[in-house]
C-alpha cells in the first residue's frame, strides 16, 4: 500500500462509497458506539479539556525543539546498543529496511499496524525482494488475506467489514470451515499467526511514541501483537514519522492517556509497552535493533502553515465524529489516511494534484476540531488549504468567476439592494409553484434534492417591512398569534406572504 | 438598550419573517432597534471556499456597517461566529484588527443575546405542540453557544421538546458544501431528516436558517411533513389572551 489507495476520480470514490448501504451500515454504528465510548472516557478522566491542552503543549513543545529531542533519542538509542536511520524519503526508509532484512538472510518478516510502514510502501518492497510479510494486527490481517483490501480507518482499519464478509475471507483464503462467531474467527487467525511470530525472522513494529530520554520507544495495542512482533524475532525494526516523539515517560503517560481515550474509549489499552535495544546482561528479547525515522514530507510541513497538523497522535477520533466519512467511508479519500486528518495530511504529503477534492470534502462543521485530543484546528487548516488551492489557480475558471462575482456582490451595499430588488423577478423563469426548480450551477446542486423558496418580493422582504415601520407606515409591533407565525413559515410557501 | 440588526442574507432574500420576528421580540423586551443599511454579508461563503482577500472585503463592509452600533444581533449562530472569526482574519492588520476585535466583542446570535445581555428565559410565548430542535454545528462548537435556545424554549408555553437522535451530526449545510457536494450532503440531509420525522414532532426548530432551508427542504421533496420554524418565530408567538390582553 503506498499513500494512494485507489486511483481514480473522487467523485467516482465517494460514488461508490455511498452506493455502499452495507458499509455506511457498519462505519456509522461503529461511530456511534465509539462516539458514546469516547465520551464516557474522556469524562471518566476529569477536566477534559485541561487534559487536552496539556496534550496540545506537549506536541507543540516537541515540535517547536524536534531536532534537539531527535538527537536525543538517537544518542540514546545508539548508546544502548541500536542503530538509527533517518530517511529523508520513503524510497530511503523502506529501502534501509530491506537491506537490513536482506543482511540478515531473512525471508519471513511479521509486522504489527503501523501506518507509516504503509506510507513508505514497505511491504510491497519486501515482497518484491522475496520476503514473505505477515501482518499481525488482526484487522490488518483480514485485509491482507483479503488481496490487500486497503484500510478504510487509521486504528480499525478493517471497520468497513462486518463478521460474515471476514469469515468469507477466511473460508475463501485460509480454507476455515466454522462460523462467524468473533471469537471463533479471532481463535483461527490466532492459531495462525502465533506460528508466524515463532518463525520470523525478523519483526517490524510502528511507534506510538518515541522517548527521547530513553531512546526507547512505546507501543500501545489491544491485541499484544505488537509485543510478540518486536519481542520474538532476532531483529527488530521500529519505524516511526519524524514527529512521534515525547521528551520522557511523563509526557508519554499524558499522551497514551489521551489516545486511549480518544481512540477507542477505553482507559488504557492492554498492552502498553516502553522497549528498545536490550541492555547488556539481558537474555530475552531480539539481538538487533534497528529504528527507522522517518520524514517524507514532514520537514517541509514542520517549516509551513501546516504545523499543526503534525501534532497528530494518530488517534483517529476525528473520523469517528466526522459526517462525511460517515456516508462516504474511508476508502472514498483515495488515501492510507482518510477522515478529517487525511484530508489535512494527504495533500500535504501527496500533493494537490492527486488530492485538491479532500479538503472540500467537509462540511466545516468543526465536529472533527473539537474532539481532537491535541487540539488541531483540523477544520481551519481545510479552510488553509482551499486558500491555497485557490491561490494557486487550481480552481475551475467558473468557480472562480461565480466567488469573485459573489465576493464583489457580498461586499457592495448598492448592489446587494438592487440584487434584493430584482431576485424575485429574476427568479420567476426558474419558480415553480413560488419554488426554484431549475437553474445553473452550483444552484442545480441544491435543487437537484432540496426544494428551495423563490426570493421574496421586494415589497415583502424584511428591510422593506423594516424601513415602512419606521416611518410609522406599517403596523405590527404587538406580535402575531401563533397560527398566523408557524402557517407563514413553510418552506413550500413564499416567505414573505404574512398578514 | 440599543441593539443594532444584522439580518443575514437568507433572511434578507427569503425570509422575512425571522427578521421581523426577531425584532418584535427584542423590541418588547425593551430593545431599541436599528438596521444599518449599509450591512450585506458577514463574508462566510467565500471565506470557506478559500477566497480569502475576496472575502475579506466584504467583512470590512460590516466591521463599518456595525462601527457605531452599541450590540449587534442576528438570527444566525452560523453568521455571528463568522464575526467572531474576524479578529483571527485580521490578526496583525493595523487598520482591521481592532474593529474586528470590536465587532466580535459586540455581536450576539439573538438567543444568546436575549439570555446572557437581557437576562430573560421566559420571553411570554406560547406553541402548542410538540416540536425538536436542530442545534447548528457553527452556533454549537464555533460560537460555543448550546444552551440559550433551549433555556428560551423550556419556557415556551405549551410546546413540548422531543430529544434529537444524533443531534449533533451535521444537517450537510455547510453553505457552499450544500452546492459543490451535493451528493454527500444529500445523505447528510436524509440521515438527519429521519432523525427529524421520528422524533415525530409538529415543529421543526432552530436558530440557523441555513440548517432550516437544507432539512426543511429535504423533508419537503421527500414528502416528510414538518412545520419549520425559525427559534425567533417560536419566540414571538403570543399567548393572545395572557399577555396583557393587546390583541383581545
Amino acid at each position: 500500500m503506498s499513500l494512494q489507495t485507489d486511483k481514480r476520480e473522487f467523485g467516482e470514490r465517494t460514488a461508490d462509497g455511498i452506493g455502499d448501504v452495507f458499509m455506511r451500515g457498519a462505519v456509522g454504528s461503529a461511530q456511534d458506539s465509539l462516539k458514546t465510548r469516547r465520551l464516557t472516557a474522556a469524562t471518566s478522566l476529569g477536566d477534559w479539556e485541561r487534559w487536552r491542552e496539556l496534550g496540545q503543549q506537549i506536541r507543540q513543545h516537541t515540535l517547536e525543539n524536534l531536532d534537539y529531542y531527535l538527537g536525543q533519542m538517537a544518542d540514546n538509542v545508539e548508546r544502548r546498543g541500536g542503530r538509527v536511520f533517518f530517511a529523508r524519503t520513503k524510497e530511503e526508509a523502506s529501502g534501509y529496511i530491506r537491506d537490513v532484512v536482506q543482511s540478515k538472510n531473512a525471508r519471513k518478516v511479521v509486522k504489527s499496524k503501523s501506518m507509516v510502514t504503509e506510507e513508505i510502501e514497505m511491504n510491497r518492497v519486501l515482497m518484491e525482494a522475496g520476503c514473505e510479510v505477515i501482518e499481525s494486527d488482526l484487522g490488518e490481517y483480514i485485509l491482507q488475506e483479503d488481496d490487500w483490501d486497503p484500510p478504510s480507518h487509521i486504528v480499525a482499519p478493517a471497520l468497513h467489514k462486518d463478521r460474515s464478509q471476514i469469515r468469507d475471507v477466511f473460508a475463501s483464503k485460509l480454507d476455515y470451515d466454522g462460523d462467524e462467531t468473533p471469537e471463533h474467527l479471532a481463535r483461527f487467525a490466532r492459531r495462525i499467526l502465533r506460528q508466524k511470530f515463532l518463525e520470523a525472522e525478523v519483526g517490524i513494529t510502528g511507534c506510538n511514541f518515541a522517548v527521547a530520554n530513553l531512546g526507547a520507544i512505546n507501543l500501545v495495542t489491544n491485541e499484544g501483537n505488537g509485543d510478540l512482533t518486536a519481542a520474538l524475532p532476532k531483529t527488530h525494526i521500529a519505524v516511526m514519522g519524524m514527529e512521534r516523539i515525547v521528551p520522557t515517560l511523563e509526557e508519554m503517560e499524558v499522551l497514551d492517556n489521551l489516545l486511549c481515550r480518544s481512540a477507542v474509549g477505553q482507559k488504557l489499552t492492554s498492552y502498553i509497552t516502553v522497549m528498545g535495544p536490550g541492555e547488556d546482561g539481558e537474555s530475552d528479547g531480539p539481538e538487533e535493533f534497528h529504528l527507522v525515522i522517518v520524514d517524507n514530507g514532514r520537514s517541509d510541513i514542520l517549516a509551513g502553515e501546516f504545523r499543526e497538523a503534525l501534532q497528530c497522535i494518530r488517534c483517529g477520533a476525528c473520523l469517528n465524529v466526522c459526517p462525511v466519512y460517515r456516508h462516504i467511508g474511508g476508502h472514498a479519500y483515495g488515501s492510507i489516511y482518510p477522515g478529517p486528518i487525511g484530508a489535512v495530511i494527504t495533500p500535504l504529503l501527496g500533493g494537490y494534484d492527486e488530492y485538491k477534492e479532500l479538503p472540500y470534502a467537509s462540511s466545516l462543521c468543526g465536529a472533527c476540531t473539537d474532539v481532537c485530543p491535541v487540539k488541531i484546528p483540523l477544520h481551519e487548516q481545510l479552510i488553509l488549504h482551499r486558500q491555497n488551492i485557490v491561490s494557486q489557480g487550481r480552481t475551475g475558471s467558473a468557480d472562480r468567476m461565480q466567488m469573485k462575482a459573489a465576493a464583489k456582490l457580498l461586499s457592495s451595499p448598492g448592489l446587494f439592494s438592487r440584487t434584493l430588488r430584482l431576485a424575485n423577478p429574476m427568479s420567476k423563469l426558474l419558480s415553480k409553484h413560488g419554488r426554484i426548480v431549475r437553474g445553473p450551477a452550483p444552484l442545480s446542486g441544491w435543487i437537484g434534492s432540496r426544494d428551495l423558496p423563490q426570493p421574496v418580493k421586494k415589497r415583502d422582504n424584511f428591510r422593506s417591512w423594516y424601513e415602512q415601520r419606521e416611518r410609522g407606515s406599517a403596523a405590527g409591533r404587538n406580535g402575531s398569534d401563533a397560527s398566523s407565525s408557524a402557517a407563514s413559515f413553510s418552506i413550500e410557501e413564499k416567505g414573505g406572504d404574512r398578514r | 438598550m440599543k441593539v443594532s440588526i444584522f439580518s443575514t442574507c437568507l433572511v434578507d432574500l427569503m425570509f422575512p419573517n425571522v427578521g421581523r420576528a426577531m425584532v418584535e421580540v427584542l423590541e418588547r423586551l425593551g430593545c431599541e432597534t436599528d438596521l444599518p443599511a449599509s450591512q450585506v454579508c458577514c463574508g462566510q461563503p467565500t471565506y470557506n471556499s478559500g477566497y480569502l482577500e475576496e472575502s475579506k472585503q466584504a467583512m470590512k463592509n460590516m466591521m463599518l456597517a456595525f462601527e457605531h452600533s452599541d450590540y449587534v444581533v442576528g438570527p444566525s449562530g452560523s453568521c455571528v461566529a463568522m464575526f467572531h472569526e474576524y479578529p483571527h482574519i485580521f490578526k496583525g492588520d493595523p487598520q482591521w484588527e481592532m474593529k474586528a476585535i470590536a465587532l466580535k466583542e459586540k455581536s450576539y446570535e439573538f438567543t444568546q443575546f436575549v439570555v446572557r445581555v437581557l437576562g430573560v428565559t421566559d420571553v411570554g410565548a406560547r406553541l402548542e405542540g410538540s416540536a425538536t430542535y436542530h442545534r447548528s454545528c457553527h452556533m454549537t462548537r464555533l460560537l460555543g453557544e448550546a444552551e440559550t435556545p433551549f433555556m428560551l424554549l423550556k419556557n415556551v408555553n405549551g410546546l413540548e421538546l422531543e430529544p434529537l437522535k444524533n443531534a449533533d451530526n451535521c444537517c450537510g449545510f455547510g453553505g457552499t458544501f450544500s452546492v459543490k457536494m451535493p451528493e454527500i450532503s444529500q445523505q447528510m440531509a436524509d440521515e438527519k431528516s429521519a432523525c427529524v420525522a421520528d422524533t415525530g414532532a409538529e415543529y421543526l426548530i432552530s436558530a440557523d436558517m441555513g440548517c432550516l432551508m437544507n432539512i426543511g427542504g429535504r423533508m419537503s421533496r421527500t414528502g416528510k411533513e414538518i412545520k419549520v420554524m425559525h427559534i425567533a418565530e417560536v419566540l414571538n408567538t403570543r399567548p393572545s389572551a395572557v399577555k396583557g390582553g393587546s390583541l383581545l
